[in-house]
């Protein structure tokens, strides 16, 4: 009711509040430049880019959150009653201007981001990662993909209950372990045998829900050598945190080096934590409720293994 | 006034919580009571979850109970701590706020309630069940809640579907009561635009769960067909289809939480004033905030699914529209800024436990924008950095308004006083266990461990030792509410009828009201809420109704 808010600020006020914004707005900029540190190596085209956006949330975060919290132990620390003071505060109702003003800013802000989302979006889009749905053709399942033109290597992925399983449909072979040749886009095929499942690649930034009933195309590059975890991201059951896979990502020679020798090796049981552990519990019941019994683990080439330190 | 409407409850009535009692105020206190004790149940589970995860190994419990155990922490706590709790205060507050005897069908209000200790037992009842409770989450995607390895009919997530239908049902005949009263009851003068801010929360958060409770009543229906009478809705075997449930479930269920924060932000709305001495900043756009709120809620549900699968211009929409929501949230905080600001702030324990809540909203807003954006959530989507966002809103925000709450209202509905220092403990405990347990959570997260894991890599086990610590701070932190509770219903001192000095209907009853609450005497408000400062009375006649208040309590 009246219009004494915001009051008249003194310049000395003002420099103050101008320091603490310059201030802020530093503490802000470091903190997206941390914000890189909280996150997995990046070993895929997309990383880049994820994080970039996820640093520039931050900082921007950053800012709007100390800028809250500053007003917040103001008020504490100055506008406190004093202690028998019983009395009320000035009656200030409101203010349209600030209204206005704390209405469009947040406006721009959140419009701004959101801008910034779809482009990178978008580029992610032309990159590869573009999922592609259709339904599962058992023909398909066979070997090759008719009709796919891009110059990518291509991967069929089984998710179980709870083991993965790769196949290599050009070189004839499967395995428990991904492999994958640095800088060269690979398209994989992602279909489950039983549940929802989630192909997660922290190190690529790189998530998508494998359907039963479904086939999902999903193509990325990965760009740096290692070894990373593939982990199961929408829940599975009783052995879902066990449903890993490791990840190697390898020169061109290695890779055909990998492939040649996988293609002549004996097919064998491939990794399978849940089946060993389901053996485990079987021998020495535990106290617990019944389970889905695991998928026999598949018969693969090349089992790998699942101890070896990973990057991420 | 007359001394009817002043005179106190008929004595030995205790007895009348343990009935089919039809009075607001009584089935307000069963619901919160009731509440708190799954709410111990609930915690219980998340002491035992946070013991497992406290190292890396899956060495405590076996996977079927941890995920038995997941599964059950979260619809526990959802379905019955929290819409209980929010209920109870609806209760208390509704009727009292605009002067309504009582509630708009006594009855149906009887009857929401007493489903809550219905489908409370059948869902503790799964623990007891061959099967096991139900293990896919409280989600329950199919079709790993379709797989049922005990064979019985009567499985855990048999009863789980059952409990939550049930508790579907009695929050819509909550929900209608709820509106129906606020349309409805109002007292003489009191238009729209002088309603408290808690009732508009109120009416906005219960015409929510009137539009999306159907969808998940109906969702959850066709997946007992599916567990029970073999049908192929969500079975992709049978030409159904899984991904169809989600939209099913996050229709309502992403909705449902600003069904939960709605009533929060009525109740930091309601108490800022008081414990500032200022009149709600922006008291007409913080009201119809509330329903720009409702209006997008409904429409950003697919941000829940970005990663299965869906088309990339659906990605995008449904970002853009949940970006939207930081508006008239954001009009909401800086309003409680405003409110604070060249006030004379006394931090009592409700205002403690407001400004505590206020911060950790503000830091979950900031990752629930992260989130919102489709390629970040790509990567933290399903991972331990939404478990931390979520458990800020509900826990770090939604839970300590509610303490807030009870805490402010506590004397009005017992006639007692709470300690303040037991108070202030609690508050303490609440705020640094509430941060140290999920803050852990976001870097977690952002490393890549997925939630609803039984057991992790090694990499990870720093951050989640410190998170287990701050779940057992929380967990022990309850002991100075619960004390205080007690100690202070059976033997606090005395409440008069307006201990915080607050303006406001319920604030012109006797500690505790009468069982018709004004009776026939309601009096005619004749000005905004919050006129602090103002030196404006809210009602015709205030002077000599709070003359003959305080009359009333120098000589009981």
């Amino acid at each position: 009711m009246t219009s004494s808010f915001p009051r008249r600020f003194s310049p000395v006020a003002l420099v103050a509040l101008g320091f603490w914004l310059v201030l802020l707005a530093l503490v802000s900029v470091w903190m997206s430049r941390q914000a890189f540190r909280w996150l997995p190596v990046q070993a895929s085209n997309a990383a880049p880019l994820v994080d970039g956006l996820f640093s520039f949330e931050t900082g921007v975060g950053t800012f709007v959150f100390l800028a809250v919290v500053s007003v917040m132990a103001w008020v504490m620390l100055v506008h406190r009653a004093d202690k028998y003071d019983e009395s009320d505060a000035e009656p200030v109702e409101g203010n349209t201007r600030l209204e206005v003003i704390w209405t469009a800013i947040p406006l721009v802000l959140v419009m701004a981001i959101a801008w910034y989302a779809i482009r990178v979006n978008t580029t992610l889009g032309v990159l590869g990662p573009m999922e592609h749905i259709h339904l599962v053709n058992p023909a398909e399942q066979q070997g090759g993909y008719p009709g796919d033109r891009l110059p990518a290597e291509q991967v069929q992925v089984i998710a179980r209950q709870w083991s993965w399983e790769f196949r290599y449909p050009g070189a004839a072979v499967s395995s428990t372990e991904l492999h994958l040749e640095l800088d060269r886009p690979v398209t994989f095929r992602l279909v489950s045998d039983d549940v929802l499942h989630g192909f997660y690649i922290p190190a690529f930034r790189l998530k998508q829900d494998v359907i039963p009933g479904r086939a999902i195309d999903f193509t990325l590059t990965p760009t740096r050598l290692g070894r990373y975890r593939l982990r199961d991201s929408q829940f599975s059951g009783t052995w879902f945190a066990t449903n890993q896979a490791d990840v190697v990502v390898e020169s061109p020679t290695d890779h055909a080096a990998w492939l040649k020798q996988a293609a002549a090796a004996p097919l064998q049981s491939g990794l399978s934590v849940a089946a060993a552990e389901y053996r485990e519990r079987l021998n020495h019941p535990r106290v617990g409720w019944p389970t889905v019994v695991p998928a026999p683990p598949p018969q693969v080439n090349v089992p790998g293994t699942s101890t070896l330190p990973h990057d991420a | 006034m007359t001394s009817t409407s002043l005179s106190p409850e008929p004595p030995g009535s205790w007895r009348r919580y343990f009935g089919f009692s039809t009075d607001a105020k009584v089935i307000g206190i069963q619901y919160i009571v009731v509440a708190f004790f799954f709410f111990l149940v609930g915690g219980l589970l998340a002491m035992i979850i946070r013991g497992e995860l406290i190292t890396p190994a899956s060495d405590l419990v076996d996977r079927t109970v941890y995920n038995g155990l997941y599964t059950m922490h979260g619809t526990i706590m959802l379905f019955l701590f929290i819409f209980p709790v929010l209920n109870g205060l609806n209760n208390l507050l509704i009727p009292t706020m605009i002067g309504a005897p009582d509630m708009a069908f006594p009855r149906l209000n009887t009857a929401a309630f007493w489903l809550v200790p219905v489908f409370g037992t059948l869902l503790i009842a799964s623990f007891f069940v061959p099967s096991g409770p139900a293990t896919s989450g409280w989600w329950s995607y199919p079709p790993v809640s379709l797989q049922n390895p005990s064979g019985y009919l009567i499985s855990g997530e048999f009863l789980w579907v059952l409990a939550v239908a049930l508790s579907g049902i009695s929050s819509i005949m909550g929900a209608v009561n709820f509106v129906t009263t606020i349309i409805r009851m109002r007292a003489p003068g009191m238009t729209w635009f002088r309603m408290p801010v808690f009732c508009w929360t109120a009416l906005a958060a219960q015409s929510l769960q009137l539009i999306g409770l159907p969808a998940l009543t109906g969702g959850a229906l066709m997946l007992l067909f599916d567990l029970v009478a073999g049908t192929s809705f969500y079975r992709p075997e049978g030409g159904g289809d899984p991904v169809l449930y989600q939209h099913f479930f996050w229709f309502y269920s992403h909705p449902a939480v600003y069904v939960i924060i709605l009533p929060v932000f009525g109740i930091f709305s309601e108490l800022f004033p008081v414990y500032s001495r200022k009149p709600l900043f922006g008291y007409v756009y913080v009201a119809l905030a509330s329903f720009i709120i409702v209006g997008l809620g409904l429409i950003v549900w697919v941000h829940h699914m970005f990663p299965s699968g869906v088309a990339q211009w659906m990605r995008n929409l449904f970002m853009v529209t949940t970006m939207l929501i930081a508006v008239p949230t954001g009009v909401k905080v800086f309003a409680w800024l405003g409110t604070m600001w060249g006030g004379k702030i006394r931090l009592t324990t409700p205002m403690l436990f407001c400004i505590g809540g206020l911060f950790n909203f503000v830091f979950a807003g900031i990752t629930g924008i992260m989130l919102a954006t489709v390629p970040v959530d790509i990567h933290v989507s399903n991972t331990y950095f939404v478990v931390g966002h979520f458990h800020y809103v509900i826990y770090g925000a939604a839970v300590m308004g509610i303490f807030a709450a009870i805490y402010h209202w506590f004397p009005k509905f017992t006639g007692r006083m709470p300690y303040e220092g037991l108070g202030k403990l609690h508050f303490l405990l609440t705020f640094v266990g509430a941060n140290l347990n999920f803050l852990p959570m976001h870097p977690l997260g952002l490393m890549g461990m997925p939630r609803r894991v039984s057991s992790y890599d090694t990499e990870f086990a720093f951050w989640n030792v410190l998170a287990s610590l701050g779940a057992f701070l929380l967990g022990v932190s309850i002991i100075p509410f619960l004390l205080n509770m007690i100690s202070s219903w059976v033997r606090g001192p005395r409440a008069p009828h307006n201990p915080w000095n607050a303006i406001g209907l319920e604030w012109l009853l006797p500690s505790p009201p009468p069982e018709d609450n004004f009776g026939e005497h309601v009096p005619t408000v004749i000005s905004r809420p919050y006129g602090y400062g103002s030196g404006e009375p809210l009602v015709e006649n205030q002077a000599q109704i709070e003359r003959a208040l305080t009359l009333a309590e120098a000589t009981r």
